[in-house]
């Protein structure tokens, strides 16, 4: 069983949104990076869990980022990957990092490709879909389980006020969110580990981008709560229905 | 060169997304001088003429057994053909679970373009610019679509339903169908209750309730406003609350017209998934809380003296007028 987890670097969740450049470029100051939580404690933490039951297999990163992503990479890997590739480029859209990825993944062999439902920078949630087709394999999206037996995966995925589930043979495309596993925490000996696991620098392939990001907004300030007095829900009533109109 | 809108079904249903999404099709092709089309695949238990009210002059229907659930695969060959056999440059799709499963591999198949997470129409005036939502939410970007054609996901809720008059031509395409290699066994909908993803009004609760036995009084609120439930991350895992009820950075987002926040403090991961809801409304016997300062509305007390009265308000406001 080989297992490739896609892992991306996004600011830290508490991060402050700004924007320089006249609103062209992410102010990286003082930001904290971190793994994309989706990649982190849904997607790798579950190909952990396979391995901690299935010791044949073996769990490769994959990042397209700068020298900048190495410690969150490093992070994956004191959480129990075996190694890790790095693809050094910064990408700028979804699909120049699907390329890049499917480049990795097309001789590797990987019997399961796990992404995240979505960057909680870019929101694209199209990385997955992406390298599924330019692979041809099948492709779950936001998946909440998965189970393996032998070389049938069952999957669980969300769909609008509900769930589906299904059966398909490996090789798969996924792409994993909340339900999946537990966040863990690295220990000490994962640390130790992590700093001599084979972490590969590749080249990326050229691609002409389909998407530019022209600029960046903040959306406008609220006005201002109003406050109504505890002793008084019927006048929150009436403002709910005579002036926000939303009842 | 019309636009070609994909419609989502679930168990012959065709979903509101696809009503958000048919209504922007059509609005987008009359600021083209086009119109819209639609493709459809499956088998839907209402006539699909009547979806022309929305503004589509005709559509492409893929009526076969195979198509009764979502295989990406499948699906992104079908709809290819469509879009190639009628010359689309502009597909669009719902940003809902099945649009983004379906929307990213057509990218790749027909060197499209995608953008996900639109919340407006495209500027087309020079070039092609979409908006869309990027930080969780807590900022919108800009992207300029640079290829013949052209994919645009939209966000649930952002776009407003428009209905009119008209029927849809509706035509069956012949399509060479593949056997699907994702093969659905189960589908489990929560019934009774409606999807968080497309409610209108969601009343959702935190920490502050105490414990999943307080959770009667805020079932009756959402009752009384035929609102969907919703509750923050510590809930969910602490289980009090099922997973699919988390909203925040890392569980849902949401934008409906009105969220009313009941005990949630409105830690920056939990505004993230509730931001670009119209109205918020925080009850919070804490004055200091941070969701205060992102709140439309507010009232500072208990939660357990307050929401029993403003079910019963909204129950008298509905018989009195
Ligand atoms: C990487 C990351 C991702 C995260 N993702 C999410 C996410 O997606 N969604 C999410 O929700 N959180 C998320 N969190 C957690 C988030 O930081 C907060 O911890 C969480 O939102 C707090 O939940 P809460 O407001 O219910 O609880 P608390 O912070 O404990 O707040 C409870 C509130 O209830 C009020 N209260 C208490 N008693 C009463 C009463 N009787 N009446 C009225 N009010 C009362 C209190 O004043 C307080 O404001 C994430 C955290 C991290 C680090
Ligand atoms: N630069 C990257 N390197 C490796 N994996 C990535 C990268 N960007 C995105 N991914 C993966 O693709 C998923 C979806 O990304 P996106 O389409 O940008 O929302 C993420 O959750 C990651 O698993």
């Amino acid at each position: 069983m080989k297992i490739l987890v896609c892992i991306s670097k996004t600011p830290d969740t508490t991060a402050k949104i700004a924007f320089t450049d006249n609103n062209t470029k992410f102010a990286t100051a003082g930001v904290q990076w971190i793994i994309n939580p989706y990649d982190e404690w849904y997607a790798l933490i579950r190909a952990i869990e396979i391995k901690e039951k299935d010791s044949s297999a073996s769990i490769t990163l994959v990042n397209v980022g700068g020298v900048d992503a190495e410690p969150i990479i490093r992070k994956a890997l004191a959480l129990g990957g075996d190694e890790a590739i790095r693809i050094s480029h910064d990408p700028q859209e979804s699909y120049d990092t699907a390329v890049q990825i499917s480049a990795i993944a097309k001789d590797g062999g990987f019997d399961l490709i796990l992404t995240g439902r979505e960057t909680i920078d870019y929101l694209g949630s199209s990385v997955g879909g992406m390298l599924s087709e330019m692979l041809d394999l099948p492709y779950v999206a936001m998946a909440t389980k998965l189970e393996l037996t032998g070389k049938t995966a069952t999957v669980t995925r969300e769909i609008e006020g509900g769930v589906e589930i299904c059966e398909v043979e490996l090789p798969v495309v996924i792409s994993c969110q909340k339900g999946m596993a537990e966040a863990r925490i690295p220990n000490m000996r994962g640390i130790m580990a992590a700093r001599t696991k084979p972490l590969k620098v590749v080249e990326p392939i050229a691609v002409e981008a389909m998407t530019s990001t022209l600029s960046f907004e903040l959306p406008p300030p609220k006005a201002g709560v109003k406050l109504v007095d505890a002793d008084n829900v019927e006048e929150l009533v009436r403002l709910l229905h005579d002036e926000a109109k939303v009842i | 060169m019309p636009v070609l809108v994909f419609i989502d079904q679930s168990e012959g249903q065709v979903k509101k997304a696809s009503l958000e999404a048919l209504t922007y099709g059509a609005k987008l092709a009359e600021q083209l001088g086009t119109h819209a089309e639609g493709v459809l695949l499956g088998k839907v238990t209402e006539d699909p003429s009547l979806l022309g009210k929305y503004g589509v002059k005709k559509i492409h229907h893929v009526d076969h057994d195979e198509l009764t659930h979502l295989d990406s695969q499948v699906y992104t060959k079908v709809i290819a053909e469509v879009a190639t056999s009628m010359g689309a440059k502009l597909i669009i799709f719902s940003n809902n679970a099945d649009g983004k499963t379906i929307a990213p591999r057509l990218s790749v198949k027909l060197k499209a373009a995608l953008v996900t997470g639109a919340i407006a129409l495209p500027e087309t005036g020079d070039g092609f610019m979409v908006r869309k939502n990027v930080f969780s939410g807590k900022a919108f970007a800009n992207i300029s679509l640079k290829t013949d054609i052209k994919i645009i996901a939209l966000n649930p809720n952002a776009y407003k339903i428009v209905s009119g008059e008209g029927t849809a031509e509706v035509v069956s395409f012949a399509a060479q169908i593949e056997s699907p290699k994702v093969k659905v066994t189960q589908t489990d909908k929560i019934t009774g209750s409606v999807p968080l993803s497309e409610a209108e009004r969601v009343v959702s609760a935190g920490r502050g309730l105490k414990g999943p036995e307080n959770w009667g009084m805020i079932e009756e609120l959402a009752e009384e406003l035929n609102a969907a439930l919703a509750c923050s991350r510590p809930v969910a895992d602490t289980n009090w609350r099922p997973h699919h009820e988390h909203v925040g950075q890392t569980g849902l987002a949401i934008a409906p017209n009105l969220y009313i926040a009941i005990g949630i403090s409105g830690a920056i991961q939990h505004l993230a998934g509730v931001n670009r809801s119209k109205v918020i409304v925080v009850i919070n016997k804490d004055a200091e809380a941070p969701f205060f300062k992102a709140a439309d509305y507010g009232i500072v007390g208990d939660a357990f003296e307050i929401v029993p009265k403003l079910t019963a308000a909204i129950k008298n406001k509905k018989a009195n007028g």
